[in-house]
């Protein structure tokens, strides 16, 4: 428990750390939000006028402080682009966003545990290098090369979903999520490939620890040791690599979201890079780097049960 | 030289192969890859175009070879910056160590755990979209992180062993330990990070190209030209075919370079 709350807090002051860097680092070139937004209108009077609207006229500790506010009571500005609350228009896409990395995410643990730990049981034999080599075959395909194939092969080809008419979440979930999963698809491959590598290297060093040997010695058969005693403690580095994965797929759907035209996070991201759409941005920003800091934490909380060194404070 | 295994053997000629091209490419193409119609439009590959024509009537061949030496030139250059200054101040952080060293790899642990595409949005999108020089600078930028985390940790195991320690009695100055004595045998970690990160930039780079905010027209890289043969996907499927092979061969051949890297290192370990 006293574990648990350390690396909450921690999680907190990462947080802020976060989110402060994020705002200054906006800050110091959106100074110019009101000029963006007035364009050729702009004159000295109406600039200033706008800029105390908008409150740019307050220090950056004050803003700083009123923008954090802003995540809790749903207040995060006004968009520059599409002139309409930020809360208002990332709502929605956070829930699309947070549906393609679950499902990416799962398919990616289901597939790549069991095919890590056949991998490693294989390890050695006739076809040990074409495997490894295939692995890395698929480490190269980048998400959305797979993307365009699979939008050609199962939205032209075969009709199973109509590129660029993404379901309504509310109203047509398992639709939204037949759309969402090619694109889950296409982000996984990579992911499951290196997911693999590191399970079965990470099984391949246990299996030569002492303990195995005195399993093995005690007469238990290979096939038990790994699945009773070698894959709980295997497991830790994944579940840390697991953690950056849901981290990467995120990142990753950025670019997928685009691929497949899904109307999430990612998609308004670069639009908002696009148009220079700063208050968009940042917070879209701030709520990814949330979504990363926040896997890392759960996986250091799921370690820690697994792995009772680390809940005593010593180190692995 | 040590002994060679299977991986960076065909790893080594892939990339070699590639790299040849490439450079060729620079020189030399059989078409010019911006003039439209050198051919008919959306002609299937054949033997006078051999990736075929797109929409335009461009040979797709000779825009693949410039947009790969573009994303060739990219990663090349985000590798060298995040190499060169990781190593300087893995270097300098793992040798001194002190309140420096803690402070810079909180800050740098901190980084790692962000994907390198997300911080490079977030830096492309503070010095402006649009621009290879940005592409660069921005991916450079997050590279430096990694690299400085592994190259501490060398630093740090090198700095107590015996031959550092003689050398120093011989009256060797800090620059020249760091330099000659720590920087050769720091190598072995170093190559296959160096792999590593030339991956993760083409992979980033064509990302972010293809989403419009990194290389833009008149440039064009191979990430830029899978949007664009996205949109002609039907009429000219070989476009995206052609452009995504590439990229996905350039990355195996530099992953199983890396992979042998890796494997050759754990043989003498």
């Amino acid at each position: 428990m006293k574990y648990a709350a350390k690396r909450i807090a921690m999680l907190l002051v990462t947080m802020v750390i976060v989110s402060f860097l994020a705002f200054a680092a906006f800050s110091m070139i959106s100074g110019n939000a009101a000029e963006i937004m007035l364009g050729t209108q702009a004159t000295p009077e109406r600039l200033a006028a706008l800029e105390k609207e908008l409150g740019l006229d307050r220090p950056l500790l004050v803003r700083y402080g009123a923008w954090l506010a802003g995540f809790f009571t749903g207040d995060l500005g006004i968009s520059i682009s599409y002139k309409q609350p930020v809360g208002e228009l990332i709502a929605p896409k956070v829930l699309v966003t947070l549906c393609l990395s679950v499902l990416s995410f799962l398919l990616i643990a289901v597939l790549a545990i069991p095919l890590g730990v056949w991998s490693a049981r294989r390890s050695g034999g006739r076809l040990d290098g074409v495997r490894t080599a295939f692995n890395q075959l698929c480490m190269a395909v980048p998400p959305f090369f797979t993307g365009i194939l699979l939008t050609w092969l199962f939205s032209t080809t075969l009709k199973w979903f109509t590129h660029g008419r993404f379901p309504e979440l509310g109203t047509d979930f398992l639709g939204a999520l037949k759309y969402m999963l090619f694109a889950a698809v296409s982000l996984a491959i990579p992911r499951i490939a290196m997911t693999v590598r590191m399970l079965r290297s990470t099984v391949l060093e246990e299996m030569q620890k002492d303990y195995v040997r005195t399993a093995i010695s005690r007469g238990n058969d290979r096939a038990g040791v790994l699945y009773r005693h070698v894959l709980k403690n295997a497991l830790v580095p994944v579940v840390t690599f697991l953690a950056q994965t849901m981290a990467e797929i995120v990142a990753g759907g950025i670019v997928v979201e685009q691929v497949f035209a899904i109307p999430g996070l990612g998609r308004l991201l670069v639009a908002s890079i696009s148009n220079r759409d700063y208050p968009v941005v940042q917070a879209i920003v701030v709520i990814l780097a949330f979504w990363v800091v926040l896997a890392g934490t759960v996986a250091d909380l799921i370690n820690q049960r697994i792995d009772p060194r680390l809940r005593l404070g010593g180190g692995s | 030289m040590r002994r060679m295994n299977g991986y960076l053997k065909a790893g080594l000629l892939l990339t070699g192969f590639l790299a040849a091209l490439i450079i060729l490419g620079y020189f030399w193409t059989p078409y010019d890859p911006t003039a439209m119609a050198v051919g008919p439009k959306t002609d299937a590959p054949s033997l006078a175009h051999w990736m075929g024509t797109d929409n335009f009537g461009r040979d797709i061949f000779s825009r693949v070879l410039k947009g790969a030496g573009m994303t060739f030139a990219i990663a090349l250059s985000t590798v060298a910056i995040g190499a060169v200054c990781g190593t300087a101040v893995g270097a300098l952080t793992g040798y001194f160590g002190g309140v420096v060293d803690d402070a810079l790899m909180r800050f740098n642990d901190a980084l790692t755990a962000f994907p390198s595409i997300l911080l490079a949005l977030v830096i492309i999108s503070v010095l402006g979209p649009g621009s290879k020089y940005n592409v660069v600078l921005a991916l450079g930028i997050v590279f430096i992180p990694s690299f400085a985390r592994v190259t501490r940790t060398a630093f740090a195991a090198l700095r107590e062993v015996n031959y550092v320690k003689s050398a120093r009695l011989m009256g060797a100055g800090n620059g020249r330990i760091l330099a000659v004595h720590i920087l050769p045998n720091t190598m072995q970690v170093l190559l296959p990070a160096i792999t590593i990160g030339f991956n993760n930039a083409v992979l980033a780079e064509a990302s972010m190209s293809y989403l419009g905010i990194g290389v833009t027209p008149p440039d064009a890289s191979l990430g830029y030209m899978l949007s664009e043969a996205q949109s002609m996907f039907t009429l000219a499927p070989w476009y995206a075919v052609g452009t995504g092979l590439v990229i996905i061969l350039l990355v195996f051949g530099v992953g199983l370079i890396g992979e042998g890297l890796q494997r050759r290192g754990n043989e003498v370990a």
